[in-house]
């Protein structure tokens, strides 16, 4: 697959703190690509860079096949983006803002009345389009912001934190147009996010990025995996001839067998396969499995694992805090 | 080759769609279309009229004329003020809530962003000071003649120019909404009070008048006293030399600002 996106030692720096350090990647076209971090971890600014509203101190990086310094507008040309905050005119109707932005992009009366349709349908918001957005839900806003960023039909779609202050179900069903924009639309989306059930159910790929740096980077399955393997829980019905545990013993996917609560927990390598072979195995040592659990690692887990803390361990510390402020003053 | 260059600096229809934002965010929002028209006619109404009982008809620079008749132009020049400079200045909340982000990221230049958005704020204004040259005109106010009017609509023009440019420069500057209110009253009352709307600039001692004279508004509400009363302490081809020439200094080093301003 092509790369829609090069990055190559990225480096920002405010007044010597260093808020993204050298990050190096590529993102493929069609992915839906995240970062995935506490607030003040560099997510924000490192994709503030790639959209051409920051310049970066050093590295490079392109979009589209355009440096994004030195090509601005061919860039912005391609791109679409939903801020963190939010950046609609909250005295104009959703409409007369999406009427606005296609306007700025230079479509012409009939393209622009067809986008507009056409983003309207997708993003479900037919019937909202004259209410003016200061009268629209959070959720609605947010979802006019998502159509505007598509309206241009950019090749990538930068999404910042988009679900920030939403609730669960608004939440969810953003997550289902974004991830329609995606499939349908075929465009490249690069979210940052601090929510991790959001990378998990969105992203490809995703990028661990903490304190400016990538910690760890693949799709979500794989670095849950890293963590620690799978866990199947089962229990044994009690008129079982023979030992299951020296049984059990004879898999070599098995790699340690543990007795809690009359449960046998086996961290096995593999996942949900993994479960029907483990029936078949009992059937034939005349095993009766009376119940059987299959644990995954969170990727909760895996930031715990990668950076040493959880994620809201980070959040809530005082001295990050401090820490994400200064980086956010710095960018005035 | 040439006309490709222009275009993507004075790009039309990213002009035309800020432009367009701004006639309808100021006719969307139908209280600050009365707020914004209630301070000049509590002026015209409240110290034009009463103050036109007063036997003030010996005083150099209003010989012959009302008080009112004199207060109006003004009025309207305060108008321009007022309305020109936050229309400048209100890039900061444009940038405060966000909007400017959007707009920045977008593939116009700079100078067509703001360009766009100093005509609009413009427009409005003159359409506010043209609203007050109609109700002075109810209260009594005679104009002087029809090519006075048009000429006067120049003036407008040039003044509020002058003003929005001002207006960038404060925001580009300040960067930010903290104080931003105290220092616009702190900038824009001396400039309307020592502009000469209140009083006649020809009956004040020379020191007071020296000071008067580097203030952009006593140029402004002396060519509309000109234009639209027939009545002025300079010479009308002086009120244009220097508007104009203020206009195209503080509109231009605005607009460079505002194109160096960064997004976030």
């Amino acid at each position: 697959m092509n790369s829609i996106i090069e990055i190559e030692n990225l480096t920002k720096e405010f007044d010597g703190l260093v808020a993204v350090d050298h990050i190096t990647l590529n993102v493929a076209e069609g992915e839906i690509f995240g970062f995935l971090g506490p607030n003040g971890a560099g997510k924000t600014t490192a994709v503030k860079m790639l959209c051409t509203i920051l310049n970066p101190t050093s590295g490079s990086a392109k979009v589209c096949g355009y440096d994004i310094v030195r090509q601005r507008n061919k860039v912005r040309e391609c791109i679409g983006i939903v801020f963190q905050d939010r950046a609609i005119d909250t005295f104009l109707t959703g409409r007369e803002n999406l009427d606005f932005h296609a306007r700025m992009y230079h479509l012409d009366g009939r393209t622009r009345q067809k986008r507009v349709a056409e983003v309207l349908d997708l993003m479900d918001l037919r019937g909202k389009e004259n209410m003016r957005i200061s009268e629209c839900s959070g959720g609605t806003q947010r979802r006019f912001e998502v159509a505007r960023g598509f309206l241009n039909h950019p090749k990538v779609l930068f999404l910042d934190e988009p679900t920030l202050g939403l609730d669960a179900q608004a939440r969810r069903n953003l997550w289902d147009y974004i991830k329609l924009l995606n499939e349908k639309g075929g465009i490249t989306i690069i979210l940052t996010t601090h929510y991790m059930e959001e990378a998990d159910y969105l992203c490809h790929r995703l990028a661990i990025i903490d304190q400016g740096c990538i910690v760890a980077m693949g799709t979500p399955e794989k670095l849950k995996l890293a963590v620690g393997l799978n866990l199947i829980s089962i229990q044994i019905a009690q008129d079982s001839s023979g030992s299951p545990v020296d049984s059990l013993k004879q898999l070599s996917w098995i790699k340690r067998i543990e007795t809690r609560d009359g449960w046998l927990e086996l961290s096995i390598d593999g996942g949900e396969e993994r479960i029907p072979e483990l029936i078949d195995f009992a059937d034939d040592r005349g095993l009766v499995i009376s119940s059987i659990k299959l644990y995954k690692p969170s990727l909760e887990d895996t930031f715990l694992h990668y950076t040493g803390k959880t994620i809201r361990e980070v959040e809530g510390s005082t001295k990050e805090l401090w820490k994400a402020w200064m980086r956010s003053r710095g960018r005035r | 080759m040439r006309a490709i260059e222009v275009r993507r600096i004075i790009d039309p229809l990213p002009i035309y769609t800020m432009w367009l934002r701004e006639m309808k965010r100021f006719f969307r929002v139908k209280a600050r279309v009365v707020g914004s028209l209630l301070m000049p006619i509590f002026f015209l109404a409240f110290m034009g009229l009463p103050m036109s009982f007063m036997p003030a008809r010996e005083i150099p620079g209003l010989e012959g004329i009302g008080y009112l008749d004199f207060l109006a132009p003004g009025i309207v020049g305060m108008t321009l003020l007022f309305a020109g400079t936050m229309s400048g200045a209100s890039v900061i909340w444009d940038k405060e809530f966000g909007f400017l982000k959007e707009v920045l990221v977008a593939p116009v230049s700079r100078f067509s962003v703001i360009l766009g958005r100093s005509l609009g704020g413009m427009t409005t204004a003159i359409i506010q000071a043209l609203i007050i040259v109609g109700i002075a005109v109810a209260m009594g106010v005679q104009l002087s003649s029809v090519s006075g009017f048009f000429l006067a609509i120049l003036i407008m023009i040039f003044t509020c120019a002058t003003f929005t440019g001002f207006g960038l420069i404060i925001a580009t500057k300040l960067g930010n909404l903290e104080g931003f209110m105290a220092i616009m009253n702190l900038i824009i009352f001396p400039i309307f009070l020592l502009s000469g709307a209140l009083f006649p600039i020809q009956s004040m001692p020379s020191w007071l008048r020296y000071i008067m004279y580097i203030d952009p508004l006593t140029y402004g509400v002396d060519g509309l006293r000109s234009t639209l009363i027939g009545i002025s302490a300079f010479p009308l081809w002086l009120d244009f030399t220097v508007l104009i020439t203020l206009c195209l200094a503080l509109a231009t080093l605005g607009s460079y600002f505002f194109s160096r301003m960064e997004a976030d």
